[in-house]
């Protein structure tokens, strides 16, 4: 070591040790991902050596924890897409509208004002919006609804898409002001109002931003936990109504790894096999939003 | 030779660096003092049945006025879960709704653990509806059975389908999950075979969050101990059960206190426990909360909503205690 000291210049070794260490901070974060589905990968081979795939797919009860065992992931998907729909629902028009209106209408003191302030729906804590779903929304929707279950999928999608609205916004505003201005004042000098060219021209030009958008708030519906934990229900059940109570795939994770089912055996299993359905529907998701963003963004230069 | 110049930037960043790193490990080692002076046997850990719990909070609520030094906590694992921590020895007393099963028994034993049973109360097992459903009047064991069997999983979703002059609706069921020891009780009492149940229904081992369920879903029908019915009156509908058998009582029987008492209620009585582990018994601020327990359970059980045991059984279980306690000291 002495020898290299003397031999190369110190600022070399340093520089080289400091390459070194962000290298291995790059990779930690690669490995833990690599870790983390090879433990979902693991576990979830040795439930599928003994729950065939075929039944994990297309059984419809889910019933892992009782007498009558049935192992069927599909009641847990369709409770997870009915919460996702019902907070796209509510996202979707909400956010787009939103950013149009900060891009195309809003005066600058007024973004300035309202663009924090949507932050903050995004940083209030999911339990506390939960909590909110079960104590507020519910009871309020049952007065409009009178035969509306105290659990069910739509007062929990109702405040997930209030959840992902900035997510949505945000990102729809960042892709629609990145439309070259020459684009909107051509449409202003053909003589379109300014709805027309919002939504006529601005709107479609952005459009891959926006579904980009989109998708990334449907990921992360997707693995919202504490809002439907709190809200939706805990049983599990194949149906598209959203007014019953239901079951989602991170609410059954929790309810499974908060109880005490013994290290090993097959119910311990079906948390891995669920985990690894959510991280299969996320995974895709992510890539297909990075897919069309290659595809279909439009270069304006 | 490394050139390092050391600025007075360098040499102030290494300082805050150290003082801090200083002031944690400082910082850690005060607060690992101030716990490790205190006497662990001050800490009793309580965990297990969310049944027997109110009885349980209740009485460590008073024994804090009695003795404030002693931190009683208390946790509602289901009674399945309690058991399991309780024969790994993590916990000084477990709360059970139902008896110890042979295999938790023989659990016990491997890992060296003695246990003294206490019955503390008793428990009207409660069937509760919505308070806006006006046609359940009464409910038999054979229709309970024809819900909750694991043969009606997927094919009994309709009230009509359990009695016809029922409404053609949703029926929506709330119940205990499988840790639970009002489950464990429920199957064996009502289908026949504990743990035998159909697993479609909302189940959660905490029992407020089927109180919830019930008292906002106009379609629901559940089951949990009668205290949480009792705190919970106005939002829930009592189902009077009847079991089929004259003898024990003509018709349905609403689970009142001389009805559970005199054991007209039937199936659905039944005794609440706890079990005190031997190793707990050896300090003295267990027993004390012990002797206190059996003391005041009589009362604070029928302030929760519970039935107490008669005056002389409690007297036993405290000379009971009393010797299980003597004999654990030797150990």
């Amino acid at each position: 070591m002495a020898a290299a000291l003397k031999c190369c210049s110190t600022l070399r070794v340093s520089e080289k040790i400091i390459e070194g260490l962000l290298w291995l901070s790059a990779v930690i974060t690669i490995l833990i991902t690599g870790g983390i589905i090879w433990v979902l990968l693991s576990e979830s081979i040795s439930f599928f050596q003994i729950v065939p795939l075929s039944e994990f797919l297309t059984e419809k009860e889910w019933t892992p924890l009782f007498a009558d065992k049935k192992f069927g992931i599909m009641p847990l998907v369709a409770g997870t897409f009915l919460t996702t729909a019902v907070a796209i629902a509510v996202a979707l028009p909400l956010g787009l509208t939103i950013a149009v209106y900060l891009n195309e209408y809003a005066h600058a003191r007024m973004k300035q004002v309202v663009k924090p302030l949507l932050e903050v729906l995004a940083t209030i804590p999911t339990v506390v919006y939960g909590f909110f779903a079960l104590t507020v929304v519910t009871p309020f929707l049952q007065t409009l609804i009178p035969s509306l279950a105290g659990f069910n999928a739509l007062s929990a999608g109702i405040v997930m898409g209030i959840m992902i609205i900035p997510m949505i916004s945000s990102l729809s505003e960042d892709a629609i002001s990145s439309v070259p201005r020459a684009l909107r004042e051509a449409a202003y000098g053909m003589g379109s109002t300014r709805l027309q060219t919002a939504f006529g021209v601005m709107v479609p030009a952005a459009s891959s931003g926006i579904v980009v958008s989109v998708i990334l708030a449907i990921s992360r519906a997707v693995g919202e936990t504490m809002i439907v934990a709190i809200a939706a229900g805990q049983q599990p059940r194949l149906t598209l109504n959203p007014l019953v109570p239901i079951e989602t795939i991170t609410t059954y994770i929790v309810q499974v790894s908060l109880g005490d089912v013994p290290q090993g055996s097959l119910e311990y299993r079906t948390i891995f096999a669920a985990g690894i359905t959510l991280f299969v529907f996320t995974f895709a998701l992510n890539n297909l939003s990075f897919w069309i963003k290659k595809k279909y963004q439009e270069k304006y230069d | 030779m490394l050139k390092f110049k050391l600025t007075s930037a360098k040499v102030n960043a290494a300082l805050l660096l150290g003082t801090t790193l200083l002031l944690g490990a400082c910082g850690g080692n005060t607060s690992e003092e101030a716990t490790g002076g205190a006497d662990l046997a001050d800490n009793i850990q309580i965990d297990g049945s969310s049944t027997v719990y109110p009885i349980t909070e209740a009485v460590a609520e008073e024994y804090r006025a009695e003795a404030p030094d002693v931190k009683v906590t208390v946790g509602v694992s289901g009674t399945g879960g309690g058991f399991k921590k309780f024969t790994r020895g993590e916990i000084d007393i477990v709360d059970a709704s139902r008896q110890i099963k042979p295999s938790e028994d023989s659990l016990a034993r491997a890992n060296g653990i003695a246990y003294l049973e206490l019955p503390v109360a008793y428990d009207g097992l409660t069937v509760v509806v919505h308070p806006q459903n006006n046609w359940v009047k009464d409910i038999t064991t054979e229709e309970l059975k024809k819900i909750w069997e694991p043969a009606a999983q997927g094919k009994i979703k309709r009230w009509n389908q359990i009695r016809p002059e029922w409404p053609d609706q949703e029926i929506h069921l709330y119940g205990p999950g499988v840790e639970s020891g009002t489950y464990d009780y429920f199957t064996e009492a009502v289908v026949g075979e504990s743990g035998a149940s159909r697993g479609d229904y909302t189940a959660s081992e905490d029992d407020n969050v089927l109180v919830q369920g019930v008292s906002t879903d106009p379609n629901a029908l559940g089951f949990f101990g009668f205290a949480y019915y009792e705190e919970n009156q106005n939002k829930l509908k009592l189902v009077p059960v009847d079991d089929l058998n004259d003898a024990n009582g003509k018709g349905a029987v609403l689970p009142t206190l001389e009805a559970v008492k005199d054991g007209s209620y039937a199936p659905l009585s039944r005794p609440l426990y706890i079990y005190v582990n031997s190793k707990a018994a050896n300090s003295p601020a267990v027993v004390d909360f012990v002797n206190f327990y059996l003391n005041n359970a009589g009362e604070l059980s029928q302030e929760v909503g519970y039935i107490p045991l008669p005056a002389q059984l409690y007297q036993q279980q405290q000379e009971k205690f009393k010797q299980f306690a003597q004999t654990a000291g030797k150990k």
